[in-house]
C-alpha cells in the first residue's frame, strides 16, 4: 500500500533520478542552478538599481519594498546580492577555464618531458610557497584592479594545482604499454600527448575544475572584502561584506545575506565536484550505498 | 574423518537472479592432504576458496547452497565473530602477492606476533620465542634481522615464506593456498613449494593448493579437483588425472601445457640478419641533474644475431636483464654502448627523427594484453595509426586492418569494438595484428603469453608460428618459461644478473645445458620429469 502511494507520488523516472544521483548533489544542482538564473536574469529579476543611492532609505529594515531591507547608502540589499553574482560566477567560471587550460598544456609537456619537468615543477613548488591570497593582491595592485586583472591574478596561484594533477596522470599513463606501443609505431610525441595521453586527465580534471572554480570564487570575495578586488562601486558579494563590517552590530543582516549566498555557492559547487568524482572515478572514496 | 568437506557448493552474483558462478562443487581433503584445484581463470577455483574463508566480496557474490565443514563444522553457519577466530586458528590463506598482503609499515616480526596477541593469552616472551621458532622453522637466514624487517627489505620470496609462519603459526588444521608461487621465479617457486611439503608433514596440516600451472601440480599435489567455468570436471589421484584423464576437457588443458623437450631444429630459411646486437650495455641511474643516485648495469656486453624467419629466445628469471635487452633493441630506452642493427642498418645511435623511418621495421607485442591497447580508441583506429603515421590514405589502412583481423583468426565486424569488449587471448591477437600493420621485420615478444591461460598461450603460440612461416618474420621472443621457449625458439640466450650466460641452438641450450645457472633453471621447472602433452613420464 505505501508502495502504492509512493509511486503515486513520484513518477517513476524522478524517484529513479533520486535514488541514482542521492539528495545532495541533486539540492546542489539546484541551488547552483537558481544563482545561476538569478545572475544571468539579474536586471529582470532585482526589484531595484544596485547601485542607485537614496539617503532617505537608509539602513531599512526588512519590508515590502526592501524585501532584505537596505544598506548605509539606502541601496537595496537583495539587488546587490543578485548582481553580486554575476561577478562571482563571472570570476568562478573565468578562472576555472584559464587555469585548466594553461595547467593542462604545462602539465602534459612536464609529465613527458624529463627536463622540462625538472625547470617546470620548481617554478611550480615556488608558486605554491606563496600564500594564494598574498599573492593575488600583489599581482593586483601591480596591475592595478580590474575584473579582468582580479581573474588572471586569481588563476595565477590556482595553476600549479591544475599542473601537478595532470602531470601526475601523465607520469603514471606514460608507463602504459599502449603509449610505447604508440611510440615504436613512429607516432610522432605532440600526437602521443593529444591522442594517447590527454583523455586520461578528463575525469579528475572535471573533479579538480570544481574545486578551482568554488575556490576562485571564495578568493575573489576575499580580495574585494580586503579592498584590493574589482572597484567598490561593482556590487560583489565581497564588496557588500566589506562595507557593512562597521554597520556589524548594528544590523548583522547585511553581512548575512551576502554570506549566505557566497558560502550556499561554494557548497553546492564542492558538493557536485564530489558527485562528479563518485561517477567518473569510483576508485576514489566511494561510499557503500 | 576429512579436515575440509565441502558439500555441493553453489556461489552467485549477490542479486536478484544473479547468474552462478560456482555450481554444486564438492571437495574433500583429509589430514596431512595436499588437494591442488586446478583451472584456467574464470573458473571459479579462487571463488571456492574465498568462501570456504568466508571471505567473499561482500555485496558482489554470495554462497546459495550447499555447506562447508571444517571439522565438521558448518562455516557457513559461523557468526562473524566466530568465524574471525576459526580463520587464524582453524584455517589460514596465503596468497599470490605477498608484498600487498603484507603491511608495508609494520616490521613482519610484529606482524605475526600480532596473530599470537590476537588469538592466544601469551607473555611477550613466550610470543617472541613463538615468531622466531616459525621463522626459524620456514627456512628463512639470520632470523632476528629478518623478524625487524619492512616487507619491502625482503625479496619476494622471504614475504612469502613470511606469510607461510603468519599461517602456520597457530597450527591451523587447514592451509589454503592461492597460486602462492606464481610470482616468484623458478628456482624461489621450487624453494616455497618444497618448503610447504616439509611443514605439511610435520605437522599434518591439510591443503588446499589452488594453481593454473600444471607442473605444479604433478610436483606437489596428492589428488586433483579439475574445475572448468565453475562446474568441478574431475577428479582423481594426481598420477591417474595426469596419467589418464577421462574427461575431454582435463585432455585439452594437460595437451595445451608446452612440453619441456624442446621441438626438433626447423632448417634455415634464410641468412639474411634480421637482428645484430653487439656489445649492448645498459645502465640505469647515476648521473641525474641534482642527485647522485647508484647505477644499475642491467645489461652487460650483450651479443645477439636473429636470422629472417628465426625466433630467437631470451629467457632468464626476474631482473636477469631481458626485457631491458627487448626495449633496448625497440629503442624505448637508450643503450648505454654497444651496436644494434636491424636488417644491417645501425639503429643505436640514431636521434628520435632520424630512428623514424626505421621504427617500422621493428614491432612489438606486450605482456599485458589488458594494458597494451588504448581503452579509449577502437580495434580498427589502434591498428591504423602506425600505418598511417608512414602515410598510408586512410581507407587503404582500414582494409588491410581488416585483413589483418581476419589473418589472426578475429570475428568479422570486431574492427569496429573496443578492447574491453574481448577476451585477454583476443586482446593478444589484436596487438599482433595491429605490429603485422606494420610490415615490420622483426617482432619483439616481451612475455607475450605470460599472462594468458595455457589453452589460449597454445593458440597465440600458434598463430606466431603461422605468421612466422607466411611472412618469413625474425621474432625476439622474451620469456620468463622455459616450456615456452623450448616449443618455440629456434636459438636460446639464458641471462643472468645481465650477462647472457648460455648461447645456443635450444636444443642444446635447454636438452644438453652446459652453464651451472641454465641447469638450476631447468632443475627447478615444476614438473620437468612428466611430459604432459602425452601424458607420460618424461622418456629418459
Amino acid at each position: 500500500m505505501a508502495e502504492n502511494t509512493m509511486r503515486a507520488a513520484f513518477p517513476l523516472s524522478t524517484r529513479a533520478l533520486f535514488s541514482r544521483i542521492g539528495i545532495a548533489p541533486l539540492l546542489a544542482g539546484l541551488v547552483l542552478i537558481l544563482i545561476i538564473l538569478a545572475a544571468v536574469c539579474a536586471p529582470l529579476v532585482a526589484p531595484h538599481d544596485p547601485i542607485y543611492q537614496n539617503p532617505i532609505q537608509r539602513l531599512k529594515p526588512p519590508s515590502a519594498e526592501y524585501l532584505l531591507g537596505t544598506d548605509n547608502y539606502g541601496r537595496d540589499l537583495l539587488s546587490r546580492v543578485i548582481w553580486g553574482a554575476r561577478v562571482s560566477l563571472l570570476i568562478g567560471l573565468g578562472v576555472t577555464v584559464m587555469a585548466v587550460v594553461i595547467g593542462l598544456a604545462i602539465g602534459l609537456v612536464s609529465g613527458f618531458f624529463r627536463l622540462a619537468d625538472a625547470v617546470i615543477m620548481r617554478i611550480m613548488d615556488g608558486l605554491m610557497a606563496m600564500p594564494s591570497v598574498l599573492l593575488a593582491i600583489a599581482i593586483v595592485s601591480l596591475m592595478g584592479a580590474s575584473i579582468w586583472t582580479v581573474m588572471a591574478a586569481i588563476t595565477i596561484p590556482e595553476i600549479p594545482r591544475v599542473v601537478r594533477l595532470v602531470r601526475s596522470i601523465v607520469l603514471s599513463a606514460r608507463e602504459e604499454p599502449y603509449v610505447e606501443a604508440a611510440i615504436s609505431m613512429g607516432t610522432s610525441l605532440p600526437r602521443v600527448l593529444w591522442r594517447h595521453l590527454m583523455p586520461n586527465t578528463f575525469a579528475p580534471l572535471t573533479v579538480q575544475a570544481t574545486y578551482v572554480c568554488a575556490s576562485a570564487i571564495l578568493t575573489e570575495a576575499i580580495l574585494s572584502f580586503l579592498g584590493a578586488g574589482v572597484s567598490t562601486e561593482t556590487p560583489t558579494w565581497g564588496n557588500i561584506m566589506a562595507e557593512a563590517r562597521i554597520y556589524f552590530r548594528l544590523k548583522p543582516e547585511l553581512i548575512f545575506w551576502p554570506g549566505l549566498a557566497l558560502s550556499m555557492c561554494i557548497l553546492s559547487i564542492n558538493l557536485l565536484g564530489d558527485w562528479a568524482r563518485d561517477v567518473l572515478d569510483p576508485r576514489m572514496g566511494k561510499r557503500e550505498s | 574423518m576429512p579436515v575440509l568437506d565441502i558439500r555441493n557448493l553453489t556461489v552467485a552474483i549477490d542479486a536478484k537472479d544473479g547468474a552462478s558462478v560456482v555450481r554444486d562443487i564438492s571437495i574433500s581433503i583429509e589430514p596431512g592432504e595436499t588437494v591442488c584445484l586446478v583451472g584456467e581463470s574464470g573458473s571459479g577455483k579462487s571463488v571456492s576458496s574465498l568462501a570456504t574463508m568466508g571471505l567473499l566480496p561482500k555485496g558482489a557474490l554470495k554462497v546459495t547452497g550447499g555447506e562447508i565443514l571444517l571439522d565438521g563444522e558448518d562455516m557457513l553457519k559461523l557468526s562473524p565473530a566466530e568465524l574471525r577466530d576459526r580463520r587464524a586458528t582453524r584455517m589460514s590463506m596465503i596468497f599470490q602477492e605477498p608484498m600487498t598482503a603484507l603491511n608495508p609499515v609494520i616490521k613482519v616480526g610484529d606482524q605475526i606476533a600480532e596473530v599470537l596477541e590476537a588469538h592466544t593469552k601469551l607473555s611477550n616472551a613466550e610470543s617472541h620465542a613463538r615468531v622466531m621458532g616459525i621463522l626459524d622453522q620456514v627456512g628463512l637466514p639470520d632470523i632476528e634481522r629478518v623478524a625487524r624487517s619492512y616487507p619491502h627489505q625482503l625479496s619476494g620470496g622471504q614475504r612469502q615464506r613470511i606469510m607461510i609462519a603468519m599461517a602456520l603459526i597457530l597450527e591451523p588444521r587447514l592451509l589454503i593456498a592461492d597460486e602462492p608461487t606464481t610470482a616468484l621465479d623458478v628456482t624461489t617457486q621450487l624453494q616455497i613449494l618444497r618448503l610447504i611439503k616439509d611443514l605439511q608433514q610435520k605437522h599434518g596440516t591439510a591443503v588446499l593448493f589452488i594453481t593454473h600451472d600444471m607442473g605444479v601440480v604433478a610436483e606437489i599435489a596428492d589428488r586433483v579437483y579439475v574445475m572448468n567455468r565453475g562446474d568441478m570436471v574431475e577428479t582423481g589421484k594426481v598420477m591417474d588425472i595426469l596419467a589418464a584423464p577421462k574427461m575431454d576437457y582435463t585432455r585439452r588443458l594437460l595437451s595445451s601445457v608446452p612440453s619441456l623437450v624442446p621441438r626438433p631444429p626447423r632448417p634455415v630459411a634464410s641468412e639474411r640478419l634480421a637482428l645484430q646486437v653487439s656489445e649492448l650495455d645498459k645502465i640505469y641511474g647515476g648521473g641525474g641533474f641534482l642527485s647522485k643516485a647508484a647505477t644499475t648495469h642491467a645489461a652487460k656486453a650483450v651479443s645477439l644475431e636473429l636470422k629472417a624467419g628465426r625466433t630467437l629466445g631470451i629467457v632468464g628469471e626476474s631482473g636477469s636483464g631481458k626485457s631491458t635487452v627487448a626495449r633496448c633493441v625497440m629503442r624505448l630506452i637508450d643503450p648505454s654502448a654497444g651496436g644494434i642493427r636491424v636488417g644491417g642498418q645501425e639503429i643505436a645511435d640514431l636521434t628520435p627523427r632520424g630512428l623514424h623511418p626505421f621504427r617500422k621495421r621493428l614491432q612489438m607485442v606486450f605482456q599485458d594484453p589488458y594494458r597494451s591497447l588504448n581503452p579509449r580508441l577502437s580495434i580498427e583506429e589502434s591498428i591504423i595509426e602506425g600505418p598511417m603515421n608512414y602515410g598510408m590514405p586512410r581507407a587503404e589502412a582500414v582494409a588491410k586492418a581488416a585483413e589483418l583481423l581476419d589473418l589472426v583468426g578475429m570475428p568479422a565486424g570486431s574492427a569496429k569494438r573496443y578492447p574491453h569488449m574481448f577476451s585477454g587471448g583476443q586482446r593478444q591477437r589484436i596487438a599482433i595484428a595491429r605490429a603485422l600493420a606494420m610490415e615490420p621485420e622483426l617482432l619483439v615478444a616481451d612475455e607475450a603469453v605470460s599472462a594468458l591461460d595455457v589453452s589460449v598461450q597454445a593458440q597465440v603460440l600458434d598463430l606466431l608460428t603461422e605468421i612466422q612461416e607466411r611472412t618469413r618474420i625474425a621474432i625476439l621472443f622474451i620469456t620468463h618459461d622455459l616450456r615456452v621457449a623450448a616449443q618455440i625458439c629456434d636459438e636460446v640466450a639464458v641471462m643472468k644478473r645481465g650477462e647472457v650466460v648460455e648461447y645456443g641452438p635450444t636444443a642444446a641450450v635447454l636438452g644438453a645445458p652446459r652453464h651451472d645457472y641454465t641447469k638450476s633453471l631447468l632443475a627447478a621447472a615444476p614438473g620437468r620429469d612428466w611430459d604432459f602433452p602425452n601424458f607420460r613420464p618424461v622418456a629418459a
